[in-house]
């Protein structure tokens, strides 16, 4: 009876280990598939990965819950006209940490954090390290060397590193043609109205849609602005060295022949001339705008552009 | 013996439908819907991910829940209730075959109840992207993995309801799912240590069932494939560790007097 | 060839937290129970009654000891074809019907999915329960259950049938009844191994009995042989009522009718009986002897053990401990 016991017990303890050393040795090579996902030692609070890893592996409904908070919080900071979005960013890195693949959070999420008050939270620059974050977890997604290029090029005004940004996203699989072109004009004229000019032109030529085309015609139209301001105002100060004293109305310049008729911004409006300096009558129509700003308007006082919508990307197929 | 086995299992099948087990399914429809029609709402261009996300997690978490909860009590309460004298003391069943027609029947209502959940997730998944194509095949691995969960966690609750009561059963059925969600983290830290502790917990983080491996669900949610490779050795790796933990359950249950 | 052979079966259980204190369940037990027999095992609580179902049945093991059950060794599965059980206070899978569980049990022990159908409906019919078939059994009262017990312990035709107090929770046509369903398995030639309490159930169907006690076999084999073995009493009748005060002197208590006078005496002491009477000129009527039952033999057995406590409340026919 013991002795049969004993086999009995050692038997089925021999086949137990038997089993579970098959089944470490199986683990390895599982973990050598997975190795790609590097093991992280941060696990400190309150930090991303803690909360990734309280999430027991379901980070994905965390991260897609996080990324609903924050739009929510987005939106409702937007409503109140709020300038300041304090945990935005933190949102944003949580969100990534724990779905570093969830491009709609670093699409939308970067524009929130780049965008001036009170449009966004104007911090540009945590905006562009998001997205290179984006850029190194989703080294395929070119629509992220886009964003990272136009933050760099309208909001940091760093054509240079724009330029970079679309150079490398032109080398990804898929990426829209005229990134290329995109990086070759800004390396080319940096800052330029031109360049401007002929991007945007470039935009409206290649999207069907609704949201960037009207974005697109808004941005030349501001351009169109900024460089008949430049005009008319070279004009005001040629009539000023030429008389001594500035101009009291458009009347002044047409008599002197420097003009033909009084000018009309592209709404239709005339141009306002005061104290020998140009500017629109109305910025509504003229969000971006650089040069002719109403008196006590400053660069950046954007009255508010509809939406977030900056640059939709899903609709810019190639 | 099939026919034997056959019959416990089916027998535990029933018991869990008739203890309304597939009630569950009713709060999952409604999961499924209400965040279809929400999320599509109020998160930007994700609507699909958040259904994918939460579809799956929700197939899974439920699962494991039953899993465990009916799990513990396979054994346990048919000891407790006595319920086991008639089947064992004069039936030519063997307790091995208990032991695996109760598995069985686990097993199987914990894929007809996430067979059911996925046709509901899959009707899901078709009306927010208005079709499904081979971009939809890593969903269908990351169901089957869940499924490779259910087989561990019930061998596992199994092991537990042979030797010990449903609370603890419970609680260590719970405290090991965890765990193994944690197992790779483990099997990290055990690198960092040094001396006997490194051996002890590089043990300790071998033994832990792997659940990390079985979820992948925030990878498909991206249409990102999973491996052909993966899924080959999680599966062995499933078969061969619940086969483990059944042996043991069998070893034990096949000394335990039946008081 | 036995139906049972026990050789040297014993358990004692480990009890406490530690599982280190000892129980004795059944002492070292030796009995052979033969083919087509009706036997019964008889004790009071906790004399190892059950102790020894579950060890033949392989629910516990014990200590030391083997059995052999029809001619083989009791962890022999083909075996278990061919024997019932019915627990005591049978518990089954309540949400099922009495049909589903006794098809569900059928099919378990190897019943021909062919013979199924009519068998179980046989055994319901058999223990007055064709009607209940559809009702689930969470549904059903204490004597149902128990009915339904039996009927899954006979469900497959076995050859020998284990029954843990039968009749327990029966009311008194149930009780009428499974003595009858025992008597037609006995006709049909089945071997009975079942426990009671209730001795005049025994008393009836047994063929042979065995008294157990705290563990221990106190005595085994046909009634009638064990009950001549118990000293009988006497009762004397006699008229004159002088001699009550001697005679009550003796331990024994006088029942006075009209002018006839009876005592019940133990046989040792009728001689000083007689004596007493004679002396006091009082005019013996008649001297008879009193049959012995089987609770006569089951006291005197279990008295044997001095275990006072079981022996009190002597007159009732059950016993508690
Ligand atoms: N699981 C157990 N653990 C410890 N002791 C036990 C266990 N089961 C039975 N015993 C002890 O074994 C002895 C015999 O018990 P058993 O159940 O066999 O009695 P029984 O004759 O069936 O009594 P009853 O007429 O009350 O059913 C008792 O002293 C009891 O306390
Ligand atoms: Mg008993």
């Amino acid at each position: 009876m013991m002795k049969r016991d004993l086999i009995v017990h050692t038997a089925f303890a021999v086949v137990v280990s038997l089993l579970l050393g098959a089944s470490a040795l199986l683990l390895r090579q599982v973990d050598r598939v997975r190795a790609d996902e590097p093991l992280q030692e941060v696990l400190y609070i309150p930090s991303p990965k803690v909360v990734e890893r309280l999430s027991l592996g379901y980070k994905g409904l965390l991260a897609d819950i996080y990324w609903t908070r924050l739009v929510q919080y987005f939106g409702s900071k937007h409503r109140a006209k709020s300038r300041q979005y304090l945990i935005l960013e933190p949102l944003l890195e949580m969100t990534t940490t724990l779905d570093p693949k969830l491009l709609p959070a670093y699409d939308f999420g970067s524009v929130f954090l780049a965008q001036k008050p009170p449009e966004g939270a104007g911090n540009p620059a945590a905006a562009a390290r998001i997205v290179e974050k984006g850029i190194r977890e989703n080294p395929g997604a070119w629509r992220l060397y886009f964003q990272l290029g136009f933050i760099y090029w309208l909001e940091l005004k760093d054509p240079a590193k724009a330029a970079d940004a679309f150079e490398r996203g032109s080398h990804v699989a898929g990426a829209h043609p005229w990134m290329r072109v995109m990086a070759a004009a800004l390396a080319a004229h940096a800052g330029e109205t031109e360049t401007a000019t002929y991007m945007w032109t470039n935009i409206l030529n290649s999207t069907e849609d609704k949201d960037l085309r009207a974005n697109a015609i808004k941005r030349l139209l501001c351009l169109r602005v900024d460089r008949e301001v430049t005009i008319l105002q070279e004009r005001v100060d040629m009539y000023a060295q030429h008389h001594g004293r500035a101009p009291a109305g458009w009347q002044d310049l047409v008599a002197d022949g420097l003009l033909r008729r009084v000018p009309l911004d592209p709404d239709a409006r005339p141009y306002q001339l005061q104290d020998g300096r140009v500017h629109v009558q109305d910025m509504e129509p003229f969000p971006f705008i650089t040069r002719g700003l109403p008196p006590g308007k400053e660069l950046g006082d954007l009255p508010g552009e509809k939406g977030f919508k900056v640059v939709p990307q899903a609709t810019l197929t190639p | 013996m099939i026919g034997r086995l056959w019959a416990i299992a089916f027998n535990t099948f029933r018991e869990a439908v008739r203890d309304r087990v597939l009630y569950n399914l009713i709060l999952f429809a409604l999961l499924i819907v209400g965040a279809s029609v929400l999320f599509g709402q109020i998160s930007l261009d994700i609507n699909r991910i958040v259904l994918i996300n939460l579809g799956l997690t929700a197939i899974s978490l439920f699962g494991i829940i039953i899993a465990i909860f009916i799990g513990i009590g396979l054994v346990s309460k048919e000891i407790e209730k006595k319920t086991l004298y008639t089947v064992l003391a004069a039936r030519p069943v063997r307790r091995w075959e208990f032991i695996a027609g109760k598995f069985l029947g686990l097993v199987m209502t914990l894929m007809v109840n996430a067979g059911l959940m996925s046709v509901g997730f899959f009707a899901a998944v078709l009306y927010v992207s208005h079709g499904l194509g081979r971009a939809d095949w890593p969903l269908v691995t990351a169901i089957y993995f869940i499924l490779l969960q259910f087989v561990l966690i019930t061998a596992l609750a199994l092991l537990f309801s042979t030797f010990s009561t449903p609370i603890f059963s419970s609680i260590f059925a719970f405290a090991i799912f965890a765990l193994g969600t944690f197992a790779e983290d483990l099997r990290g830290f055990a690198q960092m240590a040094h001396g006997v502790t490194r051996w002890a917990m590089t043990f300790a983080s071998y033994l832990v069932p792997n659940f990390a491996a079985l979820n992948v669900i925030s990878q498909v949610a991206h249409d990102t494939p999973v491996e052909p490779r993966l899924v080959l050795l999680n599966t062995a790796y499933v078969v061969v560790y619940a086969t483990a933990v059944l042996t043991a359950a069998v070893w034990i249950f096949g000394r335990r007097n039946l008081k | 060839m036995a139906a049972i052979e026990i050789l040297g079966l014993e358990k004692s259980y480990t009890t406490g937290f530690f599982r280190n204190k000892l129980k004795t369940g059944l002492k070292p037990l030796t009995l052979t129970v033969e083919e087509g027999e009706v036997f019964g095992c008889l004790g009071p609580n906790g004399a190892g009654k059950t102790t020894t179902l579950k060890l033949l049945l392989g629910l516990v093991f014990p200590t030391a000891g083997t059995a052999r059950i029809l001619g083989r060794p009791i962890d022999d599965i083909e075996m278990k074809r061919w024997i019932g059980f019915l627990p005591e206070q049978p518990y089954f899978y309540d949400h099922l019907t009495p049909l589903e569980l006794l098809d569900y049990y059928a099919r378990l022990s190897g019943v021909d999915a062919r013979e199924r159908k009519a068998k179980v409906a046989r055994a319901l019919a058999r223990v007055g329960m064709g009607e209940h078939g559809r009702t689930q059994l969470r549904k059903f009262s204490k004597g149902m259950l128990q009915r339904v017990g039996i009927a899954q312990a006979i469900v497959h035709d076995p050859r020998l049938v284990l029954l843990d107090e039968p009749m327990s929770g029966l009311d008194p046509v149930g009780r009428r009844e499974v003595r009858d369903l025992v008597q037609e398995l006995h006709d049909e030639g089945k071997t009975i191994f079942f426990s009671t309490h209730i001795l005049g159930d025994a008393e009836t169907l047994c063929d042979r009995v065995a008294v157990l006690n705290k563990g221990e076999l106190r005595g085994v084999g046909i009634v009638d042989d064990l009950v001549r073995e118990v000293k009988g009493d006497v009762e004397v009748v006699w008229t004159g009522a002088q001699a009550v005060g001697p005679i009550e002197a003796l331990g024994a208590r006088t029942k006075i009718t009209g002018d006839v006078l009876r005592v019940v005496l133990p046989e040792a002491k009728l001689d000083q009986a007689l004596d007493a009477l004679r002396q006091n000129g009082a005019r013996l009527t008649s001297v008879t002897p009193v049959r012995a039952t089987l609770e006569d033999y089951f006291l005197s057995k279990i008295d044997d053990a001095k275990d006072g406590a079981s022996a009190d409340g002597a007159h009732a026919t059950e016993v508690r401990a």
